[in-house]
C-alpha cells in the first residue's frame, strides 16, 4: 500500500498537478507519502467513509488560480462540460470550509471536492480499490476546471462580454500554458511486423504524449494495425505506463481477450477498417477542447446538445470537429469519428479529445497531435486578443 | 413511500393462510429491499433445521424493481441452504420482481409445508395456493411450457430438487437459474413446485425527472465500458466473453483445480460458440444489456454461462462445446446448479483417476437429477459429502461446503480472499474482485498481491451487498456505481441518500449474514480455502504459476476481520453489531 501512495504522490509531481500532495491509503492501518498538520482531520475523513486511499493536493498553477477564480463566487458546485466531467465527475463540489463535516459532506455523494477558503486552494478526492482513482479525480478537476475557464473566456469574448479579472487572470496564467514550441521526438520507425515490435513503439510513444502534455491521468489510448491484429492499449491504462497494459485483438474477432481493450476499440477498428492508417493516437490536448466547445451559433436548436448532436460540419482549419460520447452506445463516437478522420491527419471529438492518425508508425499521429494542439492554442490566443 | 410497496406477503403452507406484512419505514431505510430485507426475516430464525417447517423461504425484490432506473429488474430468493448450513441467497434474473412489485409486494415470505405439492399463483392482489401434483417429477421446461404467458412470471423447481439434490436450482421464467445454495431444494422440502406471478399495476416514483438524468449518467457510463458494451463484451457475447481471458491469464481450473491451464480452451470461448450455435440476445426485464444469450434454432434454450462453459470443459477435461450446451441445458430442465454439478463431477472423476467423462457425462447428470442411481444420489450430495465418502476429503474444491466457481485463487488473491469470506461459501459474487484484478474496473490492482485486499474485499462485500438490494444486477458496477445509484434510489424513494449511506447499509446487510452464520457455529475455521491452493502450482509460465502463500493469506484474513469488526476467530462483537443497529 505504501509503495501505490508514494507512486501517486509521485505522479501528481510529475503531472504538474500539485508540487506536495498529500496521499493516503488504508488497508487495516493508514499510511501517508509524508506527514501534514492536516492529516489528523484527513484521517477522520477516511474513517467515515468506505474508501482505501484519499488525496488532498494544493493544486499548482495555473490550476490554482483557475479554481480560486472559478469559486469566487461561492458556488455550490462547478459544472464543467467537457466529456470526462459529464462521464465520469457529474459536477464538482465546492466549500469554503476546510472540515471535516464540510468535506465529508461532499465526498459522501461525489469523488471529489474543491476547498477554497481565505488561505489555500485544495482537491480532495478519493479511491475505493486503489489511490489511482484518486488521481485520476484529482487530474480530471484540473483539466476540466482547466477547460472550463478558458471555454467561458472564449464565449464572453465572442459575445463582446469579456470580464477583466478573467483576462487579467488568463494574461497571468498565459506563459505558464503557451511553453516554447518543442519538436516532436523521434520516435522507432515502422512499418512494425510483430506484435512485440508494434507493443514497444506504442510504449515509446504513449510515453511521449503524456510528456508532451497531450493527454492526462489515464486517459487516452493508442493502437496500431499489424496484418490481422490490432494492438491497443487497455481500458484504464495509463499511457505513460503501457508495458504489459496492452491487448492484441484479432481482426477477425476470433478471440474475446479484447475485453478488457479500450472503450474506443470499436472506433479504432472503424477506421483500420476503411483507411489504409497503420497506427492511431488519441489523447486529450487542452486547447483542442477549449476550442471545440466554442461553437457560436447562440440560435441553434442542438444548444447544450452538442456531445451528441451537431448537424453544421464543423472545422478548425482542416480539421473537423464531431459529437460523440465514449463508447459503442446510439450517441458513441464509434460512429461520428471515423468517417470524419478519413483522409485526414486528425478528428476532433466535441468537449473530449483529439485523434490522429499515421501510415507507418507513430511517428506522424504524434506530430499531428502536438501540431493541431499548437494551432488550437494559436487560434485560441489570437482570438482572444490579449498582448503578452 | 414511493418505490417500495409497503406490502410483504406472507404465506403458511401448514395451514394455507396467508396475510399482508407492513414492515416499519425504518426497516426499509435499513435493509432497502431484496437481500438486505430477506435477511432482516431469516436472520431470527436461521438456526432452524434448513428444512424445519418454520424456516422462511424469502423471495425479496428491491425499490428501483419496475422502474426507470437501468438493470434493475432482479430478485433475491433466500433461505438456509441445505448445502452449506449457512444463510444463502440468490439474485436472479428475468422478469419475476418486476410481476411482483407490479401485483403490489415487495416480497413473498413463505412458511410451512404443504400436504401436496402446490403451486403459488400470485395475480395482483389474488393469491391462490393450487394443487401441482400433476406436475411433480416434471422437468422445467415442462413447467414453463404450461404455465408461462407473456404477460406473467414463472419460477419452478425441477426433479432435482424434488429427488433431494443438495444443490438444486430454481428457474425462473425460462432461461434464468438462481442457482446456487440449493436454493430449489428449499422449494421442494416446503412441496412448491412453481410460483407463477401476474402483475399489472404501476410502481410509484417520486421524481421521475430526476431517475430519468440518473438513467442517462447510469447508461452514459454503462456505452463507455468495453466489458459491458464493447467489441468483446458481454452485451454481444455474454459472460462467455471472460473465457479467452481467464485462459490467457492462466487462471482457467483445470481438471479440478490441479492446473490452470486447458489447453483446449482457445477453441472454446464465446466466438465458437457464437459462430455453431448463432444466438440470440435476451435479457432481464428493464435492461439493457441483454447479456443473457438464447440458441438460435426454434427449441431456444439458455446458452451456457462463463461459469458453465469453463467448468464443463476445462475442470472436468471435456473438449466438445456441443456436450456443454446440452449438459447446460440438461442441468437447467432438471433444476441444478451447473457450477456445483460440474465440481462435484471433477472430484468425481480425479478420485476415478482421470477417466475421460465426456461419453457419459449426460448420463451421470441425469442420474443425479433423478436420483436414479446410488452414485447419481450421492453425487447430488455435492462435492464435499461426495469425497467425505470415498474418504478423500482434500478431493473437494469447496469452501464452507459449496463448490467453487471458475476462477483459480491462485491467479487472484483478492478472489482467494473473497471466496474465503463469502457468506454463503465458494462464491466469487459477493466482492467480485475480478472485476478491478482482472477487468480493470475501477482501476485495475496487482492481482498477485494481498497488499490492500482486505480492505478492497470489505468494500466490495458491502456494495454488492447493496446492489443485491436495490435490487440490480452486478454487471451494470462494472461501470457505473454506488455515486450514480444513490441518485436513482433518491429519484425514486423520495430520501436523499448518498453513496456512503448505500455503502453503510451494504456493511449493515453483510454483517447481518455473519450473525447469522455465526449463530450456526461458522468461524474462521470455515473462512478458509482447499489446501491444494497453497500447496500446488497453477500452470503459468515456468515454473508455473506459485501456491497462495498460506502466511500472507491468514495475515490478510486477519486484517479482514479487524476491518469487518469481526473478533480474531471471525464472529460478530457486541459493539460493531450495536453500532450498525443490528443488535
Ligand atoms: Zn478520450
Amino acid at each position: 500500500m505504501k509503495n501505490l501512495v508514494d507512486k501517486f504522490a509521485r505522479k501528481i509531481v510529475q503531472a504538474g498537478l500539485a508540487d506536495n500532495p498529500l496521499v493516503c491509503g488504508l488497508d487495516d492501518e493508514l499510511v501517508w507519502n509524508r506527514s501534514d498538520p492536516a492529516a489528523p482531520m484527513l484521517a477522520q475523513v477516511v474513517a467515515n467513509m468506505r474508501i482505501n486511499s484519499l488525496i488532498c493536493a494544493e493544486p499548482a498553477e495555473p490550476y490554482r488560480s483557475i479554481l480560486r477564480f472559478l469559486c469566487r463566487n461561492r458556488p455550490a458546485t462547478i459544472n464543467p462540460q467537457d466529456c470526462e466531467t459529464r462521464t465520469f465527475l457529474h459536477d464538482l463540489p465546492v466549500t469554503d470550509v476546510f472540515s471535516a463535516d464540510a468535506v465529508l459532506s461532499r465526498l459522501r455523494y461525489r469523488k471529489s471536492v474543491i476547498i477554497c477558503d481565505e488561505d489555500k486552494v485544495r482537491v480532495i478526492s478519493f479511491g475505493t480499490v486503489s489511490p489511482e482513482q484518486a488521481f485520476v479525480t484529482l487530474s480530471s478537476v484540473c483539466f476540466s476546471t482547466f477547460v472550463l475557464f478558458f471555454s467561458r473566456l472564449l464565449e464572453q469574448k465572442r459575445a463582446g462580454s469579456l470580464d477583466d479579472h478573467a483576462l487579467n487572470l488568463c494574461e497571468r496564467i498565459r506563459p505558464l500554458v503557451t511553453p516554447p514550441a518543442r519538436k516532436p521526438p523521434r520516435l522507432a520507425t515502422g512499418p512494425f511486423s510483430s506484435i512485440r515490435d508494434a507493443a514497444a513503439a506504442m510504449v515509446e510513444a504513449g510515453r511521449q504524449t503524456v510528456n508532451l502534455g497531450l493527454v492526462d491521468s489515464y486517459f487516452g489510448n493508442i493502437s496500431c494495425r499489424l496484418e490481422d491484429t490490432i494492438c491497443i492499449s487497455q481500458t484504464g491504462s495509463s499511457l505513460d505506463e503501457l508495458a504489459r497494459c496492452i491487448d492484441p485483438c484479432p481482426l477477425d474477432g476470433s478471440s474475446c481477450t479484447g475485453i478488457t481493450a479500450s472503450s474506443e476499440l470499436t472506433a479504432h477498428n472503424e477506421i483500420y477498417l476503411s483507411s489504409t492508417c497503420r497506427t492511431i493516437v488519441h489523447g486529450h490536448p487542452k486547447f483542442v477542447v477549449i476550442l471545440s466547445m466554442a461553437c457560436d451559433r447562440m440560435n441553434c436548436p442542438n444548444r447544450g446538445q452538442c456531445h451528441v448532436r451537431c448537424d453544421r460540419a464543423r472545422f478548425i482549419e482542416d480539421i473537423p470537429i464531431v459529437p460523440g460520447e465514449v463508447g459503442t452506445g446510439p450517441t458513441g463516437l464509434c460512429h461520428t469519428l471515423p468517417p470524419a478522420i478519413r483522409d485526414r491527419r486528425g478528428a476532433i471529438v466535441w468537449g473530449h479529445g483529439l485523434f490522429t492518425t499515421g501510415k507507418i508508425d507513430f511517428n506522424e499521429p504524434l506530430a499531428g497531435l502536438l501540431a493541431i494542439e499548437q494551432m488550437c492554442r494559436r487560434i485560441f490566443f489570437e482570438e482572444i486578443g490579449a498582448t503578452g | 413511500m414511493t418505490g417500495w410497496c409497503g406490502k410483504i406477503l406472507r404465506i403458511d403452507l401448514d395451514s394455507s393462510a396467508t396475510d399482508i406484512l407492513r414492515p416499519d419505514p425504518v426497516r426499509y431505510e435499513k435493509f432497502i429491499g431484496g437481500k438486505g430485507l430477506a435477511g432482516s426475516f431469516l436472520r431470527d430464525r436461521i438456526t432452524l433445521a434448513w428444512d424445519d417447517p418454520a424456516a422462511p423461504l424469502l423471495i425479496m425484490t428491491g425499490p428501483l424493481v419496475g422502474t426507470a432506473a437501468p438493470t434493475s429488474g432482479r430478485t433475491t430468493i433466500m433461505s438456509r441452504s441445505p448445502l452449506t448450513g449457512t444463510v444463502t441467497d440468490c439474485s436472479v434474473g428475468g422478469r419475476l420482481g418486476f410481476h411482483l412489485k407490479r401485483a403490489g409486494w415487495d416480497g413473498v415470505l413463505i412458511t410451512g409445508r404443504a400436504a401436496n405439492p402446490c403451486g403459488i399463483v400470485i395475480d395482483n392482489e389474488t393469491i391462490k395456493l393450487v394443487d401441482a401434483v400433476e406436475l411433480w417429477g416434471a422437468d422445467t421446461a415442462t413447467v414453463f411450457q404450461r404455465l408461462q404467458k407473456r404477460d406473467n412470471s414463472v419460477a419452478t423447481i425441477g426433479p432435482a430438487a424434488e429427488n433431494g439434490v443438495s444443490y438444486a436450482s430454481l428457474m425462473v421464467d425460462r432461461h434464468h437459474a438462481a442457482g446456487r445454495g440449493g436454493i430449489g431444494r428449499c422449494f421442494g422440502a416446503k412441496n412448491i413446485k412453481y410460483l407463477v406471478v401476474r402483475g399489472s399495476g404501476r410502481v410509484s416514483v417520486h421524481d421521475k425527472a430526476e431517475l430519468t438524468a440518473a438513467r442517462e449518467e447510469i447508461l452514459r457510463l454503462a456505452a463507455a465500458s468495453p466489458v459491458l458494451m464493447g467489441e468483446h463484451g458481454i452485451a454481444r457475447f455474454g459472460t462467455g466473453a471472460l473465457y479467452d481471458l481467464m485462459d490467457a491469464r492462466r487462471m482457467m481450473p483445470t481438471d479440478n483445480f490441479r492446473r490452470t491451464r486447458f489447453a483446449a480452451a482457445p477453441g472454446l470461448g464465446a466466438v465458437a460458440y457464437a459462430k455453431r450455435f448463432q444466438p440470440k440476445q435476451h435479457g432481464c426485464m428493464g435492461c439493457h444489456i441483454r447479456c443473457k444469450k438464447v440458441t438460435g434454432h426454434k427449441n431456444r434454450t439458455a446458452m451456457p454461462e462463463f461459469e458453465t462453459m469453463s467448468h464443463f470443459t476445462a475442470l472436468i477435461g471435456n473438449t466438445d462445446p456441443d456436450l456443454v450446451v446440452r449438459a447446460n441445458d440438461l442441468c437447467n430442465r432438471l433444476g441444478m446448479d451447473t457450477i456445483s454439478a460440474a465440481a462435484t463431477l471433477a472430484c468425481y472423476r480425479e478420485l476415478e483417476g482421470e477417466i475421460d467423462l465426456a461419453p457419459s457425462l449426460l448420463a451421470l447428470l441425469e442420474q443425479i437429477g433423478t436420483g436414479s442411481t446410488r452414485l447419481g444420489r450421492e453425487l447430488g450430495e455435492g462435492a464435499r459429502a461426495f469425497a467425505r465418502k470415498q474418504g478423500r476429503p482434500e478431493l473437494s474444491m469447496d469452501v464452507k461446503g459449496q463448490e467453487l466457481p471458475a476462477y483459480d485463487p491462485r491467479g487472484a488473491y483478492g478472489m482467494s480472499l473473497a471466496y474465503a469470506t463469502s457468506t454463503r461459501g465458494g462464491c466469487h459474487l459477493r466482492a467480485y474482485p475480478i472485476s478491478h484484478e482482472i477487468l480493470r474496473k475501477p482501476v485495475a490492482t496487482d492481482r498477485f498481491t494481498f497488499s490492500g485486499k482486505a480492505r478492497i474485499i470489505k468494500i466490495s462485500e458491502d456494495l454488492n451487498a447493496v446492489v443485491d438490494s436495490l435490487t440490480a444486477c452486478k454487471f451494470i458496477f462494472f461501470a457505473a456505481g454506488p455515486e450514480e445509484y444513490a441518485r436513482a434510489f433518491s429519484a425514486v424513494t423520495g430520501m436523499t441518500i448518498t453513496a456512503q449511506d448505500l455503502l453503510e447499509a451494504g456493511e449493515r446487510i453483510y454483517y447481518q449474514e455473519r450473525l447469522m452464520n455465526a449463530a450456526n457455529g461458522f468461524d474462521d475455521r470455515d473462512d478458509d480455502l482447499p489446501a491444494r491452493f497453497f500447496k500446488e502450482p497453477g500452470s503459468g509460465s515456468a515454473p508455473g504459476t506459485p501456491p497462495v502463500d498460506r502466511a500472507a493469506f491468514l495475515e490478510a484474513r486477519r486484517k479482514y476481520y479487524r476491518i469487518r469488526g469481526l473478533d480474531a476467530q471471525g464472529r460478530p462483537t457486541p459493539e460493531k453489531t450495536r453500532q450498525l443497529g443490528l443488535a
